[in-house]
């Protein structure tokens, strides 16, 4: 947090997300880690670097003292810290989240849907409402980004009309 | 970067094998870690590749933006049109039981055409916001 | 031993520290927007964390067609939080470039994206 050049900002957020994909990876989640390295170290790293050739890599000393948003993370944290003593606990299979509708895709998802790669079968099949909306939503971003950079930017000596 | 012989052929070689890996990442996501969403990406990823090695000029030749924007668009329309058949077929909207005479084999299919919807649609969002970004340093600097 | 199995939630709320840090205590927008990322991943990996069974496997049938599925005793991940998150996690970076073309025009706009700048700018503006 204490580099003040954005670009190595930028490498080592891109290095952090490849190192989370290895995590996630060891967490059982391969599809996860898979979107992860290719969205998060690549696509991303790609895109923030293009945003900054356009707005300049050096950050500026900030003014004020980082000592109240310090207290109000700590705070922040220190009650999510009391908030996890009642969590289940890491890795037991017995925990709730794992007695919904886990256990039916994994049981039925064989017979329902006949793929093995149940990520697959409930993305795209138990919860294709899900996926539609993500897609639209993806979609609406591409939309947003377009509003907002496909113009030419004004400039007095450039009033000719777009191509 | 134009002029580094290295990055320059090395790029030329990859790309094809990244788009190759890319379309085995959607066919085989019943199979193995993948999907749509990966696919699609990946995809991106080879022309993105492509024209940061070798300039937008040289990219937007092979794919033009309007197309990057019309595949985004049809994505959308290529998901929500197999919803719309199983509807038509007496289905349920995204039921795919009723694409074969098997439900299983129904689903299969179901589930590739929802997923070649999501990989155009990733895949054109992520060319044209990287020919967004990309053109905008051109034009203004 | 009790204290030591919830870990991997501690090991999340540190992650969502520095990113939540970043976000309210950086005056750069460019910073700001790599510390929601650092933010949002704590987020994906809560999830992923709580999928994991102890022992379990990567949610991907050993055979193709799920007939000895059940006699195999394979224990799987739960696959749900998967994907979840794996949609999560494109919707991000969708929104992320969203986040990154308004900085571009802020920049275009006010000639830096220094928050206190563009504060300093407006005020200007207005009097």
């Amino acid at each position: 947090m204490r580099i003040r050049n954005l670009f190595a900002v930028v490498m080592m957020a891109g290095i952090y997300s490849l190192l989370s994909a290895g995590l996630f990876t060891i967490m059982d989640a391969v599809d996860v880690a898979f979107t992860e390295a290719a969205v998060g170290a690549g696509i991303s790293t790609v895109l923030f670097l293009g945003a900054l050739a356009l707005v300049g890599h050096h950050e500026r000393k900030p003014g004020h003292t980082p000592l109240l948003p310090l207290i109000v993370v700590l705070v922040t944290g220190g009650a999510l810290v009391y908030g996890t003593m009642d969590m289940p606990p890491y890795g037991d299979p017995g925990n709730p989240v794992h007695h919904h509708v886990a256990d039916h895709y994994l049981e039925e998802s064989p017979h329902e849907i006949g793929i093995p790669n149940i990520v697959t079968a409930v993305l795209a099949s138990y919860r294709g409402y899900d996926t539609m909306g993500e897609t639209t939503v993806v979609f609406t971003a591409a939309v947003a980004v377009m509003l907002l950079l496909a113009r030419r930017p004004r400039r007095p000596e450039e009033e000719e009309d777009e191509a | 970067m134009r002029e580094q012989v290295i990055v320059r052929v090395g790029a030329k070689v990859l790309v094809p094998f990244i788009i190759l890996f890319g379309l085995y990442v959607h066919f085989h996501g019943d199979y193995s870690p993948g999907g749509g969403f990966q696919a699609g990406v990946i995809l991106a990823a080879a022309f993105v590749l492509y024209g940061l090695v070798y300039g937008l000029d040289a990219v937007q030749r092979v794919l033009p933006p309007a197309f990057v924007q019309a595949c985004a668009a049809l994505g959308v329309m290529v998901f929500a049109g197999v919803g719309v058949l199983t509807m038509f077929l007496g289905g349920n909207f995204l039921g795919y039981g009723v694409l074969a005479h098997d439900p299983e084999h129904g689903q299969h299919y179901g589930i590739i055409g929802v997923e070649a919807g999501v990989v155009i649609t990733v895949f054109g969002v992520m060319v044209s916001i990287f020919y967004l970004f990309a053109g905008r340093g051109r034009r203004s600097g | 031993m009790t204290l030591l199995s919830h870990y991997n939630y501690w090991v999340v709320i540190l992650l969502m520290m520095v990113g939540f840090y970043t976000m309210i205590s950086r005056g750069n927008l460019i910073k700001k927007m790599v510390g929601l990322n650092v933010f949002q991943t704590s987020v994906f990996m809560l999830y992923i964390s709580m999928g994991k069974i102890r022992g379990g496997t990567a949610p991907i049938l050993m055979d193709a067609h799920g007939e000895s599925s059940e006699t195999a005793h394979v224990l799987y991940s739960n696959p749900l939080p998967h994907v979840l998150i794996l949609t999560a996690i494109v919707v991000g970076i969708a929104t992320t470039a969203v986040g990154l073309a308004l900085i571009v025009r802020i920049k275009e706009t006010y000639g830096s994206i220094e928050e206190d700048e563009i504060n300093q700018i407006e005020a200007e503006g207005a009097a």
